[in-house]
């Protein structure tokens, strides 16, 4: 490996069978019989009858190289093989083929509160579950005041686990893995923990240890995530590598590919932020205009679609444009603030602005809707990031009549009506 | 399924396919021995907890087979004891014989009974088997201490001879961690290695000179008597500690080298059994 490869892997490759469970026999007496069966059918001639195994490939010919201190965020839908390759990356279970090489101080956290015991106190169950993930006895006293404050629990350092709230014990159990020292760091969707604040503690401790020189692998369902730690992502559909390069990129193209909706982004690291011209992108969002923090949104909801940015310089005016696509890739609407009615001051202050675009409920139909954002600096494009945001509306029961199917149409605006008004006769 | 080496201070780790070709990862082992440590305290600890009399179950229980020994076999079968009194002739084979069995049972059912860890974290599998048998351990020298007391005010002062007993015991936990690990790997596969298991304890009892003397067998059954390394470990007990007629002769090195092809065996049937693990269980 060149020095500066910390993982590389060839080939990697993991055949499940189907059903595999049955067949290695639960019980003695399973094989038994099952071996009587074979023996007959050979006696009688049959060799092959049971047909060729139903297998699975969860993992094929995947290969890729990580440089030391990058941060890799790992994408795909649900069986896509994440799991499976963190697995064979933290020698849980076996590649069927191909290699791998990892150099360091390998750590892998596939799941918080791994050897935790409920009976045991969250004093004991730090140094137990520390000592299940690799670390040393002596690294653990090093750090266990560190790792208590973590998870600010520390008047109950000494209470049996089980009596502990299920935050607190996620707390606890995730405060122990972000204190491993590894050189490279296996993540498996354990930012899923907790709530709203210590969700955002846990992504700032991911950050630091992405910045610290060491090197991370992340598989997350939460795209907000891996996107403002990794500055690379792998995707991986069916097993195999779709696309591997700058996370932005992968991203969107695996959000092109599938209907998760992406309501915020957020760039942490502003090497890794979309920026041009003195303008650099810091957050994205979609959220609801009543301030409800649920990301629920329906056809009936008014909701902003947020766009904060950092301005470095003073001249000239910053607009931003939006252009909403429906899930057919219809352009819906493509629009800025209308110049006319809204002076802008000119030119636009340094420092961070926000842009916030308010959509009034009963405008759109029910489905998802692609955002593509644009910055523009006296009317010239200079950041365009395509389908950045990616929002679903849920359909509403309320004014439909009992009609239930898929409402026809591009939008379905709620408009002003007179209704069944008489009209005078002999009127022209 | 890997392959760790060193090249300056950064280990590189191999991760492929093993097939058939697997070390006993005894290096690897050796590198997780606090995870040993960690596990057998974590198993002490929470057996004591989860129970009202706590740690005083290592001192009852075999207190009490000693109890239900003495009145059945001393008395009413009135069993030879090689001229020593009776309740502490079974009480220095009971301890050492607890020793072997509880080990044997808890490592067999150590792996299948770790399947989350198993399933979320890499450490070498070998360390359940053996940790389940030092959490074993720690009940003995409770029960050692026991066995001591009543001795001493037996009035019976042991000779020199009493520095045999960890070699004793070292193959007491050898015999437990051996048939363990093939029970163990047999388990994962097999679940009803489990029902078998009461069943292969209580015969193995009885092929051990527990509640009657090694002397009561036929001489030309000896022979093959003595490979039963628990045969020399309990006439080894009662010879170093009361002073009994027992010295272990050498069919216990035969024994010894049982042992250790069954240790070296069930470690690489082990081994090739946790290749598959995370995916069986």
């Amino acid at each position: 490996m060149s020095s500066d490869v910390v993982l590389r892997a060839e080939g990697l490759g993991k055949q499940y069978r189907l059903g595999q469970r049955a067949r290695v026999h639960d019980t003695l007496r399973d094989a038994l019989a099952s071996e009587a069966r074979a023996l007959a059918r050979r006696l009688r001639g049959h060799d092959h009858a049971d047909g060729p195994d139903e297998t699975i490939w969860a993992l094929r010919d995947v290969g890729f190289e990580v440089q030391r201190g990058e941060a890799v965020g790992i994408v795909g839908r649900n069986g896509a093989g994440k799991s499976t390759l963190l697995k064979i990356l933290s020698r849980i279970t076996e590649p069927t083929t191909g290699q791998a090489w990892l150099r360091g101080r390998l750590g892998a956290i596939i799941e918080v509160g791994t050897g935790f015991h409920g009976e045991l106190t969250g004093r004991e169950n730090v140094y137990l579950s520390g000592a299940i993930l690799g670390m040393r006895r002596a690294e653990i006293v090093r750090r266990f005041d560190e790792i208590v404050a973590f998870a600010e629990i520390d008047r109950f350092v000494d209470t049996p686990v089980k009596r502990y709230s299920s935050g607190m014990y996620l707390r606890l159990a995730f405060a122990v893995a972000a204190h491993l020292e590894a050189e490279i760091l296996l993540v498996d969707e354990v930012l899923a923990v907790g709530d709203a604040a210590f969700q955002k503690k846990c992504l700032g401790k991911m950050s630091d240890v992405a910045r610290r020189d060491r090197t991370v692998l992340f598989v997350s369902h939460n795209l907000v995530a891996v996107e403002a730690l990794c500055g690379r992502a792998l995707w991986l559909d069916q097993g195999r590598v779709a696309q591997d390069g700058p996370a932005g990129q992968v991203i969107s193209q695996y959000l092109r590919s599938t209907s998760a909706p992406l309501t915020e982004r957020a760039w942490l690291d502003p090497a890794q932020a979309p920026a041009a011209d003195g303008v650099r992108l810091t957050r994205l969002r979609v959220r609801r205009a009543d301030g409800d923090v649920s990301d629920r949104l329906t056809v009936a909801t008014p909701f902003i679609i947020e766009c904060e940015y950092d301005n470095d310089r003073t001249a000239g005016t910053l607009l931003v444009h939006l252009e909403v696509h429906n899930e057919k890739d219809v352009l819906l609407f493509d629009v800025g603030p209308p110049l006319d009615t809204w002076p802008l001051p000119t030119p636009s202050p340094p420092g961070r602005l926000r842009t916030a675009c308010h959509i009034p409920g009963h405008l759109l139909n029910d489905g998802l809707h692609r955002v593509t954002v644009t910055v523009l600096r006296d009317s010239a494009p200079i950041i365009r990031q395509p389908e950045a945001l990616v929002f679903d509306l849920d359909d509403v029961a309320e004014g439909r009549g009992g009609w239930y199917e898929k409402w026809p149409g591009a939008i379905r605006p709620r408009l002003a009506w007179e209704i069944n008004v008489p009209v005078p006769c002999g009127s022209p | 399924m890997s392959h760790t080496s060193s090249s300056g201070d950064e280990p590189i780790v191999w991760v492929r396919s093993s097939g058939v070709r697997r070390s006993l990862g005894l290096r690897e082992l050796w590198h997780y021995r606090e995870l040993v440590q960690f596990l057998v305290w974590r198993d002490v600890k929470v057996r004591y907890k989860q129970t009202v009399l706590g740690v005083a179950w290592a001192v009852l229980q075999p207190l009490a087979s000693m109890l239900v020994f003495a009145l059945i076999f001393g008395r009413l079968a009135g069993m030879p004891s090689d001229g020593v009194p009776y309740p502490i002739f079974a009480l220095a084979a009971l301890v050492p014989w607890t020793l072997f069995a509880q080990g044997m049972t808890q490592a067999s059912g150590s792996v299948v009974a770790s399947e989350d860890l198993i399933r979320k974290v890499y450490f070498p599998r070998l360390v359940i088997p053996i940790a389940a048998v030092g959490s074993s351990v720690v009940d003995f020298a409770i029960g050692f201490v026991l066995l001591i007391g009543l001795i001493l005010s037996y009035g019976i002062r042991p000779g020199p001879q009493v520095l045999w007993i960890p070699a004793l015991v070292v193959l007491a936990v050898a015999t437990a961690v051996a048939t363990g690990l093939w029970l163990a790997a047999l388990t994962t596969r097999y679940r009803d290695v489990r029902h078998l298991l009461p069943f292969l304890t209580q015969l193995w009892f009885f092929a051990t000179p527990v509640a009657y003397p090694s002397s009561l067998v036929p001489a030309a059954w000896r022979p093959l008597y003595g490979l039963n390394p628990l045969v020399g470990v309990i006439d080894g007990f009662r010879w170093a500690l009361l002073g009994a007629d027992t010295r272990p002769g050498p069919t216990v090195a035969v024994a010894v080298i049982a042992v250790l092809v069954m240790l070296v065996g069930g470690t690489a049937y082990f081994r090739r059994a946790e290749r598959v693990l995370a995916d069986v269980i």
